[in-house]
Formats: structure tokens, C-alpha cells, sequence
């Protein structure tokens, strides 16, 4: 048996790594994307360009432009002389906002009446709009107190305020969530692509038969089209698990035991979804296209999109069925959160269920093709 | 291979790749399954709108004072709490991840609040490893805070009104739903599916096959072959374009304050160089399996994270910022973003529907050339 064994996990190899152009494209791309995404996909909101139509002239207006000017996240003021302008530079996306300032503006400030800013948004851009808003409250929060504590001396400060503090990530920095994210997502989307094309392409290619007429055993034709997809996701996997500390300095804080451990499981769950596909497929355009139906969801659902807690119920049970979900509370946890071995099992469990779902409905459907 | 372009050979190609398309079930599947898919998940699972966060208070004063202030934390609507009496239990809930902030209102909360000259703390620890909900976390529970505070401080005759305020007025997306921005885009996306990825794995098919060279072999000529490659899934993209804005009006309850025309001429426009690029890949890779990698991280990865479809283009670093310039769905999110929730705004969509039809002739020319290498 290992004697067959070797030999059909040899010749799968051959299959996958005879083709230079697909030996490229296996373990350059990860890599790429690595760099391009990690940097790229931030939610965070910086140079932008802000416009002001100051309609008043006094002290109180040009401070306020002055503290704008002065935000590390503004790129650029934008100066706005009329209502239509407001409109076209909000239409023609070169502001993501206007801040409107009336005649009345510095001399209410002086006098200590109330003074309302109008501020208006793209709301096509309505994520980052609702960030720009929070930036222009604090700034004018911070101005109106400096105005309340020279108006009022003495009489009192704020009695309590809050301290905060970020644990795991002090900065904020969002590349250090991007980068365990997408050891997640690029090492699924390499391995079920991988996968479906396999028994895909020996159907195209007429090879199938001799499988059939081969005196491999059904798992042994399985295991030999799942060790080549687990060995290439296991090595780029460890790869980004040296680069991510060194290059992009995320720090990689849990047991590494434990993650292979997950990684284990996470792709034996993926292979067993990329086997069912590629069982199902007549071509290699089905099963590539069926993988990509796949993976859609599966990134959407991960919770490396967007949380998992703001989906609707329904979905958010579904998500339990999704294995990047369970594996990207693992890869975080892991790299950032020191995560005990207890708690990286307890997500690992879930993982080895669907692995085994998944590989059963794998080498049923196998059985009932081969025969 | 004949030079001259005559119709009939071309209607001729044409049924036959038409029934080709229609025999093949997976066609259907990319071109009206998928986007349902898509578009369902935009819709409903994927929000950037702030969550209701799972947070732990940890009430370690009892006086009225911070009982009070813990209630305002309960009543919040952004925030889902957990109540605690040790920092300890939370701390270990957050590390599990199942809770994504702390607020401690510590034991001497009430006294120093009373005292003359001190100040009551209260710590706000957030779960940084999700740096989103952590920023949304901080600011919602500073509000939380100091709206208690102003209410504290409301005594007869002084209202708690500050000197300066903000009125925030969000255009086009009153009610700041993300989906109304993400459905459009995925649309992009859609078609961009369409137009490069079945298209590259589909001709990248014939090439395998060898029946590109039969083809080839036959009096029709390079034009006509092209225009019957190309002409079922430019109309194909534009049926599933017509789908998907269907659904996101009527399913979804997108608003839609442009014309079909201006749709129309949006879709039309991106479409030429995502089939020019879906060309390209074919000629250039003739193998499936790498063709169909090509083109997912050459057109379906870049439409997404570098198109400003999710993620916004000013935040990125210089040489990503570039990089952005060479991605045609650059040209096409704004415009069609702007076509459902602002109106035709032909400004700006004659700019970037003339960028991409400089991109569709340079991705043709670019595959008619390999093309013509390969039967030379």
C-alpha cells in the first residue's frame, strides 16, 4: 500500500509542478498579493481633501481653518467661493466634504453664542464620510473647549473623562489585522483552486479511466490529490509566517504548534470542499467556476470583510459552516492575542468537523464515479 | 485565412459560439448565478456600518454615580453589555474573543466624581486586534461618557449646549447604508467577472484543445474571429449588468436617480477592455488552469481591494496609489456609484468612459498581436 501510495503522491506532484508557468504561478502571486493587499486593504481614512466655504471673515473662521489644516489625515483644504461650487466639487468626488461656515460664524463665537458649522458628505462613500464626521467633531470639540475654558475660568473642568487603551495592537495599526487576514484568505483561495482542477482535468484530459483501471484504492487516489495542495499551502503558509514578523513587523506571539494544528485541519476542510467540486465538474471550467462560487462566500462570510457580529442572525449561523471563519479567529488569536491552546482548540474543533464532512462527502461521491 | 471581413461568415461564427455558450451550463452559472450570489452577500452579509458591539462593563463602584453611568452604557444602542463585577472574568472573555471591549468603572469612581479637585476615570479597553470595531468602540463609549456627563451637568438655568457645533448632512446616502455603495460596486465586479475571467478560460479552452488553430485554418479571418469571440459575452455581460441593476433597485432598494442610457454607456464602455484583457490572457497563456489564475489576480483581486470598491484609494501608500491608475474598474466604481445615487453626471462619465476605451484598444491590439505571433 505505501509502495502505491508514494507513487501516486509522486506522480500527482508531477502533475501540479511539471509546468513552469504553474509553478510561478503557485508560489509567486501569494506573495504579491501579500504585499499589494496587506498594504492596500485598510479602512482607514487619510489624505483626504476637505473643502471650507468660509463665508466669514473673523479670527474664529480662519482658527478653525488653521486647525483643519493642521489634522495629520487632511491632505489638502480646498478653498469653495459659492453653493454651486459645493455641489460640483461633492459631485466630481474631488472633496469627500464641505464645511460651510455662515457670516455670523467668529462673531457668535466672541459673543458666546452658540455657533453651528454645516458640514455636508458624500454619502456615496458613506464608511469614510461617517470617519471624516468624526474627525471634524473632535476638532471642533477641541476648539470649543479651548473657547469654554478661557470664557468660563475657573469655574469648572470636565469631572470625569475616559482613558483609552488598545490592547493587542496599541496602535491601531491596520495592517496588523490585514496580515493574519490574508494567511487566511490567500492560502483558501490557492488550495480549493488547486483542488477542483485535479480530478477536473484527468476527466478532460481522458485520464480518468486509467485511474479507474489502476489498482489504487479509492482514498489512495484521494490522499494522492490532497498531499500536493496541502504540501503548497503548508509551505507558503510558512513562509508568510516569517515574512509577517520580519518584513511588516506584526508580531507573532501564540504557540506555532497549535497553528499547524489548525492549519491542519483548516485545509483538509478546504481540500474536502475542492475534491466535491472537482467530483462534480465535467470540465475544468466548471470546476474552476465552482470553486470561484465558492470562494466568494466564503471570503464574505469570514468575518475578514466585515465582522461577523454585524450580519443579520441567519448568517451568522451559516458562518459557523464556513472554516475561514473559525481559522481567522485562530490566525489573529495567534499572532496577536498570545491565544492559550486551549482557546485555539476550541476553535479548531469546528474545523475538524466540517474536515470531516467535507472528505466523507468527498471520497462518497469519489467512490460512487470511480465505480 | 482570408483578409476580408464578410458578414455572413461572421453571423455564421456567431451562431456557433452563441450555442456554444448556451450548451454549457456553467456559462449560466458565472453569468446569472453568481452575481445573485454576489449581490445577495453585498447586500446582506458584508456591512461597514458601525456594529452592535459586544462589550463587558466591569462595575467595581457601587455608588449611584456609576451605577448611572453603567446604565447609559446598557441603554447604548451601539453596544450589546455584558456585566461583570472583576476586570479579570472580562479580560479573559476579550482574549477568547467573545467580547470586543471593556469599560471599568473603577472603585473610586463616585468618590473622586464628588471631590473638589480631582477626576473620575473610567478605562476603555478595546480588542485592537479588530482595529475597525476598536476605533468605532472608543469613540461610541467617549460619547457614551461624556453625554452622561452633560446630563450630570444640566442644573436649572445652564443647559449643557456647547459653544460650537456640527451639523452633519451626508448627500445621496441620508441613512448611511453601506450597501447602497457596495451593491453598485459589486456590479463592477460582476462584469468584470464576465468580461475577463470566463472569457480568458473560454478561449484559453480552444487554444488547449487545438481548436483555435482549426479554426484558424478555415477562411474566416482575424476580424471576424475576434468579433464572434468577443461580441456573445459583451452582450452576455451586459444581460447580467441588467440583472444585477434590476435587483439592486427592486430587491435591494438601491436608489436609482441616473438613466438606463447612462447605465448603459457605463457598462458598454468597461466592458470593451475587460474583454480585451480576458483576450489577452487566453493569447498569452493558451492553458487554462494558468489563465484562469491570471486573470483572478489580474482583474478579479485588483477590481476589488484596489478599485475603491471597499477600500479608499487616498489611504493608500504612494505606490499602491499608483498601481490603482492601471486597474480599468478604477474608472468604472465611481461613475456607477454616482449613476444609482447621485444622477448622470456626464462630466465625469466622458473622462473615465474615455479612459477605458483607451484601455480596451490597447488590451485588443496587444491580443491580436500575440495572436498573430502565435500562427506565424
Amino acid at each position: 500500500m505505501w509502495g502505491r501510495l508514494r507513487a501516486v503522491v509522486v506522480k500527482e506532484l508531477w502533475a501540479i509542478l511539471r509546468d513552469p508557468r504553474a509553478r510561478i504561478i503557485l508560489f509567486i502571486p501569494p506573495f504579491v498579493q501579500l504585499f499589494v493587499f496587506g498594504f492596500a486593504g485598510t479602512l482607514e481614512v487619510k489624505n483626504f481633501d476637505i473643502g471650507v466655504y468660509n463665508r466669514d471673515a473673523g479670527v474664529g473662521s480662519r482658527e478653525l481653518v488653521q486647525r483643519l489644516s493642521g489634522s495629520p489625515n487632511v491632505r489638502r483644504i480646498v478653498p469653495i467661493g459659492s453653493a454651486d461650487e459645493v455641489r460640483a466639487a461633492i459631485d466630481g468626488r474631488s472633496v469627500i466634504a464641505v464645511v460651510m461656515l455662515d457670516q455670523q460664524f467668529s462673531a457668535k463665537l466672541a459673543t458666546h453664542r452658540p455657533a453651528v458649522i454645516q458640514a455636508v458628505y458624500d454619502g456615496r462613500r458613506s464608511n469614510s464620510a461617517q470617519i471624516v464626521a468624526a474627525y471634524l467633531d473632535r476638532i471642533v470639540a477641541d476648539m470649543g473647549a479651548s473657547i469654554e475654558s478661557t470664557a468660563a475660568v475657573g469655574l469648572r473642568a470636565a469631572r470625569s473623562r475616559s482613558m483609552v487603551t488598545h490592547w493587542f495592537n496599541p496602535n491601531l495599526d491596520y495592517l496588523w489585522f490585514t496580515m493574519p487576514g490574508l494567511v487566511v484568505i490567500i492560502s483558501m483561495v490557492s488550495g480549493l483552486a488547486v483542488t477542483a482542477q485535479t480530478v477536473a482535468r484527468e476527466r478532460e484530459l481522458g485520464t480518468f479511466d486509467q485511474l479507474m483501471v489502476s489498482p489504487l484504492r479509492v482514498y489512495e487516489t484521494l490522499i494522492g490529490k490532497m498531499v500536493p495542495p496541502l504540501l503548497v499551502g503548508t509551505l507558503n503558509v510558512t513562509l508568510y509566517l516569517v515574512l509577517i514578523p520580519t518584513v511588516f513587523g506584526v508580531p507573532l506571539t501564540g504557540s506555532l504548534f497549535v497553528f499547524y494544528v489548525a492549519l491542519t485541519c483548516y485545509m483538509c476542510a478546504l481540500l474536502g470542499v475542492g475534491m466535491l467540486v472537482s467530483a462534480l465538474s465535467q470540465t475544468q471550467q466548471q470546476a474552476f467556476l465552482g470553486a470561484f462560487l465558492i470562494i466568494v462566500p466564503v471570503i464574505l462570510l469570514s468575518g475578514f470583510a466585515s465582522p461577523v457580529d454585524n450580519m443579520p442572525g441567519w448568517l451568522q449561523v451559516l458562518a459557523q459552516a464556513n472554516p475561514a471563519k473559525h481559522f481567522l479567529i485562530v490566525s489573529e488569536g495567534v499572532f496577536l492575542q498570545a491565544m492559550p491552546a486551549a482557546e485555539v482548540l476550541a476553535n479548531t474543533w469546528p474545523l475538524a468537523v466540517i474536515a470531516l464532512v467535507t472528505l466523507t462527502g468527498a471520497s462518497l461521491l469519489f467512490r460512487s464515479r470511480l465505480e | 485565412m482570408s483578409a476580408g471581413f464578410n458578414w455572413r461568415r461572421l453571423s455564421a461564427m456567431l451562431v456557433k459560439e452563441s450555442l456554444q455558450i448556451m450548451r454549457d451550463p456553467s456559462t449560466f452559472l458565472i453569468a446569472f448565478v453568481l452575481p445573485l450570489i454576489m449581490l445577495f452577500f453585498f447586500g446582506y452579509a458584508v456591512s461597514l456600518d458601525p456594529p452592535r458591539i459586544r462589550i463587558g462593563v466591569a462595575l467595581e463602584d457601587p455608588g449611584p454615580a456609576a451605577l448611572s453611568l453603567s446604565t447609559a452604557f446598557e441603554r447604548s444602542p451601539y453596544f450589546q453589555v455584558n456585566g461583570a463585577r472583576s476586570v479579570e472574568t472580562l479580560e479573559r472573555e476579550m482574549a477568547a474573543g467573545r467580547i470586543h471591549g471593556i469599560v471599568v468603572i473603577p472603585q473610586d469612581f463616585s468618590r473622586r466624581l464628588h471631590a473638589q479637585e480631582s477626576v473620575a476615570e473610567i478605562q476603555i479597553i478595546t480588542d485592537g486586534s479588530a482595529p475597525n470595531t476598536a476605533s468605532f468602540f472608543a469613540a461610541y463609549a467617549e460619547g457614551v461618557r461624556a453625554n452622561w456627563q452633560a446630563g450630570q451637568d444640566i442644573r436649572p438655568g445652564r443647559t449643557a449646549r456647547r459653544s460650537i457645533e456640527v451639523a452633519h448632512r451626508f448627500w445621496f446616502n441620508p441613512d448611511l447604508a453601506s450597501r447602497f455603495f457596495l451593491i453598485p460596486g459589486s456590479i463592477a465586479i460582476v462584469m468584470t467577472m464576465i468580461g475577463t475571467l470566463l472569457t480568458a478560460l473560454v478561449i484559453a479552452r480552444e487554444w488547449e484543445r487545438g481548436t483555435m488553430e482549426a479554426i484558424m485554418a478555415t477562411p474566416v479571418g482575424m476580424p471576424e474571429l475576434l468579433a464572434s469571440k468577443v461580441i456573445p459575452y459583451y452582450l452576455l455581460g451586459l444581460g447580467s449588468m441588467g440583472v444585477c441593476t434590476l435587483l439592486a433597485i427592486f430587491l435591494f432598494g438601491v436608489p436609482f436617480r441616473g438613466t438606463a442610457l447612462g447605465i448603459l454607456a457605463l457598462s458598454g464602455a468597461f466592458l470593451v477592455p475587460a474583454l480585451g484583457q480576458g483576450l489577452l490572457i487566453s493569447a498569452v497563456t493558451k492553458n487554462q488552469f494558468v489563465a484562469s489564475q491570471v486573470a483572478i489576480l489580474s482583474a478579479f483581486l485588483p477590481g476589488v481591494i484596489l478599485s475603491g470598491f471597499l477600500f479608499e484609494i487616498a489611504s493608500m501608500p504612494t505606490a499602491i496609489r499608483a498601481l490603482t491608475y492601471i486597474v480599468p474598474a478604477r474608472y468604472l466604481i465611481p461613475p456607477l456609484q454616482s449613476v444609482f445615487l447621485v444622477g448622470d453626471l456626464w462630466v465625469m462619465f466622458w473622462k473615465d468612459m474615455a479612459i477605458l476605451l483607451g484601455f480596451g484598444v490597447l488590451f485588443f491590439a496587444l491580443a491580436i498581436r500575440s495572436t498573430r505571433r502565435r500562427i506565424a
